[in-house]
């Protein structure tokens, strides 16, 4: 069975609907007036911390932030 | 004993399976989904424990498809951090669908759509409320309900012409000197949602 619709250039480029929609939101918030672009990014930061897995053990964890570590 | 039960859940698995592969409904329009002949079963071999539920028992139904076309249309407009509408009952909705604007009236075709960086506007009676959408998709459902998603929408007037002017022309130059496809990409994505938002603001 051949492929249906002609494939968006950003998924023959290599990237998926999420990072393409991700990117498109971004640009989109960095286009807003003061208060509500301060709002959003604020909105958007995210604080985790990962751990790979091997062996059944955790390794060691890393923190990502995008909040000034104290 | 658990075994017994195993074997009859998969063997009216089967059966409902088999089923469904000749008519699927709607989901709109699925009848009870508490299959009685499995219940029986359960209750036989396990009569001290509660047959398992599905997901659909703590679903509210959908409302069915009307057979005359309703009035109204039902939104539903979602981001991720918030419900910008909730089932409100308007006239129309025009969605930025990557095929071109699309306008929904009640009982449009049932369509999931995938949009472009683009205007939506939803109209009721003479009052037109217009949101720049970064992308997302919308699902027109038979019953006239159309759940429209989207990761970010803003009102027209939160938005800065300056900014967008400095970012598309970024975005051309980078466009223009872009070495890798994924650099390309990243730019031409760029240059189509300014675009997009340039001609939001404008038209």
């Amino acid at each position: 069975m051949a492929s249906n619709a002609a494939v968006p250039f950003w998924r023959a480029a290599g990237m998926t609907y999420i990072t393409y929609s991700n990117i498109c939101a971004n640009l989109v918030r960095n286009c807003l007036k003061e208060p509500f672009k301060a709002e959003s990014i604020n909105r958007e930061k995210v604080h985790f911390s990962l751990s790979k897995w091997s062996d059944g053990k955790p390794q060691k964890p890393v923190m990502r932030s995008d909040t000034p570590q104290v | 004993m658990l075994k017994q039960a195993s074997r009859l859940l998969s063997r009216s698995v089967a059966a409902a399976s088999y089923k469904s592969v000749t008519t699927r409904a709607f989901s709109t329009e699925l009848p009870s989904t508490i299959d009685s002949t499995f219940v029986d079963a359960w209750k036989k071999v396990a009569p001290n424990m509660d047959p398992p539920q599905t997901p659909s028992s703590f679903m509210k139904p959908r409302p069915s498809t009307p057979s005359s076309i309703p009035t109204k249309l039902t939104v539903n407009f979602v981001l991720p951090y918030t419900s910008e509408l909730t089932g409100k009952e308007v006239d129309m909705v025009i969605i930025p669908a990557s095929t071109g604007q699309m306008g929904v009236l009640p009982g449009h075709v049932p369509t999931i759509a995938e949009l472009k960086p683009g205007i939506m506007s939803v109209h009721e009676g003479t009052d037109v409320k217009k949101y720049f959408l970064s992308s997302g998709f919308a699902f027109l459902h038979a019953n006239s309900v159309a759940d429209i998603i989207a990761v970010e929408a803003v009102p027209l007037d939160h938005i800065d012409p300056s900014q967008v002017q400095k970012g598309l022309a970024e975005f051309q130059q980078k466009l223009a000197s872009a070495t890798t496809d994924l650099e390309k990409a990243e730019a031409q994505i760029g240059v189509e949602v300014h675009s997009a938002i340039n001609a939001a603001l404008s038209g």
